[in-house]
């Protein structure tokens, strides 16, 4: 499907375009706790006032899984590799890319990116290992 | 003063492949066999709740609360719960919570999930939708994925191995050996669950739960009815909590623990004025190996990081000092998700009762504890089940 095709989602898609613009971002609660788009308030304190805050250049990786078993949407993709990173105050879900997955490890320095899946051609947040 | 609120009557259907028969008809078995058990008629039901995780998905029917009391023979109101694989568990927590506060005396309680007519391709993609839509799915994140994440990190902070997952999966199938409700009544060996086929590092095969099919009922009643009417109803449910989380892992404050079963258990405990001392047999929620470790690390029956040798040393086997899963939870009894929560109820209930075919290891039990969980723990439920009779 194509991006013509499909409908956007607001805050999600808003965020792998900044990606792309190499201006990515994450909203940052009045506490300093790191969320991703869309949200109004802290899930955890409660508080409104979340503002947009650059998303550091460099994130490491915290956790990952080479997945063989995948659903539909995935299938011409595996093996691959979903990994968890921290960028600071926030964390997200990600696949790495371009390595072999045996050379990937917890605590690797990435860079965060956007790429297109091999089964659907769908945009999926990717992070790059330096 | 606050009825105490007796099981009265369990039933579930056995567990497994039946791709066949819908969650209506699976769930009608259970119910009628619940209702048989607790000796009430389908007029003296006041009110349902009913657990369904994937039915639009699985067979293209929502709303199947009032379909599951036409199943059950039952016209009350009907409720279905959702709440991704802890769905009966908390329509159980409902149904306790309806007759503490007055408003029913008689509930019937449980779920039913079709799954195994759909293929493993489907089937993974609908347990995925327990996931973040957004920023999990579209990431490619999977329901064992997101468990293998935990694991991992688990690994990372606290030490372990595959092996030491291997022996719950292990300890599992070994419990559900002559458990004729199970879908898996065999034994596995640590080196069968290490050689599986990979799904998602580090988990193989048989460190994940299967796909099933199946239904499971409870008649909750007050205290008050069962005394009126004579009925055997031995076991209460004395405590009752629940847990909520960030959906997506990467939002929760921890990743090797389950901040929402935490809450669970502690607000459960308090509820039932008890503490994980006091439990004698656990039914927790292993959908992987590595969900029962931090599932009894949640319960406080370990610290966090200690779980993981339990099974491998034999300390929740049948015969060791707290025994977890006698049923053959998840991985070997199976699970179809919707009902998980309620046939956890149903063999506990059993387990008590001293007419389940595993009893005599706990035949001094007197108090239960069941932990449900939904997607990696974003939902949570702990009911605790104590013979009181």
């Amino acid at each position: 499907m194509s991006d013509e095709e499909r409908v956007r989602d607001s805050g999600y898609d808003d965020f792998l375009d900044a990606v792309e613009e190499n201006e990515p971002f994450y909203l940052r609660g009045p506490s300093g706790n790191g969320w991703l788009p869309p949200r109004i308030r802290d899930p955890v304190t409660g508080e409104r006032g979340l503002e947009e805050e650059p998303l550091p250049d460099t994130g490491e990786i915290l956790t990952m899984t080479t997945v063989h078993v995948s659903g539909p949407s995935f299938a011409d993709d595996t093996p691959y590799v979903v990994a968890i990173a921290e960028f600071g105050p926030v964390r997200m879900t990600g696949q790495v890319r371009g390595v072999d997955p045996d050379d990937v490890e917890i605590g690797q320095s990435v860079e965060i990116g956007v790429d297109r899946t091999e089964t659907t051609g769908e945009r999926l947040v990717v992070f790059d290992p330096i | 003063m606050v009825s105490q609120v007796r099981v009265a009557g369990v039933g579930m259907t056995p567990f497994g492949k039946s791709p066949e028969r819908s969650a209506r008809e699976m769930f009608g078995d259970a119910a009628d066999e619940a209702i048989e058990d607790a000796a009430v008629t389908p007029d003296q039901v006041e009110e349902v709740f009913y657990g369904n995780f994937m039915g639009e998905f699985a067979e293209q029917q929502g709303h199947q609360g009032p379909l599951a009391a036409e199943a059950a023979g039952v016209n009350a109101p009907a409720t279905r719960i959702e709440s991704a694989c802890a769905s009966s568990g908390a329509a159980v927590r409902m149904g306790v919570d309806r007759i503490r506060a007055g408003m029913a005396d008689v509930v019937l309680v449980g779920g039913a999930e079709r799954m195994t007519n759909l293929s493993t391709a489907e089937g993974t993609a609908g347990l995925a939708a327990a996931a973040d839509a957004l920023w999990e799915i579209n990431q490619g994140v999977t329901f064992p994925g997101a468990y293998s994440l935990m694991a991992n990190r688990y690994f990372e902070k606290y030490g372990g191995d595959r092996e030491d997952l291997a022996h719950v999966a292990v300890k599992n199938h070994d419990h559900a050996v002559n458990n004729e409700l199970a879908q898996f009544q065999m034994e596995i060996t640590v080196e069968k669950v290490l050689d599986a086929v990979q799904v998602c590092s580090p988990f193989g095969l048989f460190d994940c739960s299967p796909m099933s099919d199946g239904g499971s009922a409870a008649v909750l009643v007050s205290e008050e009815f069962a005394q009126d009417h004579g009925l055997a109803a031995p076991v209460a449910i004395t405590g009752t909590g629940q847990g909520s989380d960030s959906l997506a892992l990467h939002d929760r404050e921890s990743i090797t623990g389950t901040p929402a079963a935490d809450r669970a258990a502690e607000s459960a405990y308090e509820d039932a004025g008890i503490g994980p001392d006091d439990v004698d047999v656990a039914e927790v929620h292993d959908c992987f190996t590595v969900a029962e470790v931090l599932a009894i690390e949640s319960l406080g029956f370990y610290e966090k990081g200690e779980g993981i040798k339990a099974a491998r040393s034999g300390e929740t086997t049948i015969d060791g000092d707290l025994p977890v899963n006698l049923s053959g939870g998840l991985k070997a009894k199976g699970h179809p998700v919707g009902a998980t929560g309620g046939a956890q109820i149903s063999e506990m209930t059993k387990l008590l009762r001293g007419d389940h075919v595993n009893s005599d290891a706990v035949s001094d039990a007197t108090v239960g504890l069941t932990h449900n969980a939904g997607g990696t723990v974003a939902s949570c439920v702990v009911n605790v089940l104590e013979v009181v009779e």
